[in-house]
């Protein structure tokens, strides 16, 4: 039951794009296709639930228990630094096909700040689900960090389908470009509002 | 004498509008949408921006030319994130209150644009001086927009300017939460195209 809160919530009530404003310059930069907006959801997904578990891993066993703590934004950035590199070079030897179509999205990711404010996130912040506040432990974490991607991917998705019709509109001059896709956004988040209610 | 001193200026001011961060570059939006809630809240992350701009933009141009081409990114983030490890100890001791408003961006700085863009931009083929000019500029722009958006958003979502209240009411709870973040940001960048983009 708890799973499934957390997988609701973060995938439409707390939506990372649309409600915590985290990842919004890939969101605004590559939504301009379907295409490339699905392969580049399918990167941060594989690479924000990859990183949350080995920095929390790495947070809980390296640098709680020798009061490193002040460390961790330059330790968890060169952690995602280095993961992105690894799964760059793992993915063009083992799937050629799938890099093709996720790599030239993975150093972009580095900088995605989405994965990193996951990643400090669930290290950080005590979650409410059913009453008592906690902290994450390493299989909600995981699962946090799953669903909140997909929440990404599906906020994306629906974007860039809104933002291919727009395209063929005629708008007025100031608005052309980037105002016109934030004043989409904000009534797609307005939409998203509505979800509030059903936790 | 007169054109060295007026080409300096020209380095701070460039950020203000020709190069505003938010507007013409489109940099740094996470913290320009979630932090503008009040104008107060857009100001303080301006400056918490413009303080690691301008010491990381220093210290990158001093470093360039030491560094190897194939890891001068790694070592830049290393050199940012330095900065703003030291920014977030020294405000969780001076101003924790301003920390906790602040929440998740100020490690975020980390992975604003912004910083990482003038390292590659500007500060690694410029002097220190410049390169601090310049990060000062573009820091800034990028407070002077980030207040800008506070404000607005400030006197429709809650009736009032840097907490002084002024209009009755609740005003409109839209525009303190997401959806206004963006409808303002694009009302803005709107008006910006039409009026100050040359």
């Amino acid at each position: 039951m708890e799973y499934f809160l957390i997988i609701i919530s973060s995938i439409f009530v707390n939506n990372i794009l649309l409600s915590q404003f985290l990842g919004i310059c890939p969101f605004l930069g590559v939504s301009n296709k379907l295409s490339t907006a699905t392969g580049m959801s399918g990167a941060v997904c594989f690479v924000i639930t990859l990183a949350t578990v080995v920095t929390y891993l790495v947070n809980q066993y390296l640098l709680l228990p020798f009061g490193l703590g002040f460390l961790q934004t330059i330790a968890f950035i060169l952690i995602i630094a280095a993961l992105v590199q690894m799964v760059e070079i793992v993915l063009k030897k083992i799937s050629p096909s799938l890099y093709q179509a996720l790599g030239i999205f993975l150093p972009l990711i580095t900088t995605n700040c989405a994965v990193l404010g996951v990643a400090i996130t669930v290290v950080t912040k005590e979650f409410t689900f059913g009453g008592e506040s906690h902290m994450l432990n390493l299989a909600e974490a995981t699962v946090y960090a799953l669903a909140t991607s997909l929440g990404y991917g599906l906020a994306m998705i629906l974007f860039a389908g809104l933002r291919e019709h727009l395209a063929m509109n005629d708008v007025p001059k100031a608005f052309k470009g980037l105002p016109i896709a934030l004043i989409t956004v904000s009534i797609m988040a307005m939409a998203f509002l509505g979800f509030t209610g059903i936790i | 004498m007169e054109d060295r001193i007026m080409s300096k200026l020209s380095l701070i001011t460039k950020g203000f509008i020709k190069d505003n961060p938010t507007f013409v570059l489109v940099l740094g939006m996470c913290p320009t949408l979630a932090t503008t809630t009040s104008a107060l809240n857009g100001l303080e992350m301006g400056l918490a921006t413009l303080f690691v701009l301008v010491l990381s933009n220093m210290a990158i141009s001093a470093l360039a030319p030491l560094v190897p081409d194939k890891v001068h990114i790694p070592v830049y983030i290393v050199v940012i994130a330095t900065f703003v490890t030291v920014l977030q100890l020294l405000m969780q001791a001076y101003v924790p209150s301003v920390y906790a408003q602040l929440g998740l961006f100020i490690p975020l700085i980390v992975v604003n644009c912004i910083v990482l863009g003038r390292a590659e931009a500007f500060a690694n083929k410029n002097g220190v001086i410049d390169s601090a000019l310049d990060g000062l500029g573009i820091g800034i722009g990028f407070t002077m927009s980030l207040t800008a958006i506070g404000v607005v958003r400030e006197i429709l979502g809650s009736g009032s300017v840097f907490g002084l209240k002024f209009i009755p009411g609740d005003g409109i709870l839209a525009f303190v939460m997401a959806p206004g973040a963006f409808m303002v940001l694009g009302y803005l960048m709107v008006l910006f195209n039409k009026y100050l983009k040359k």
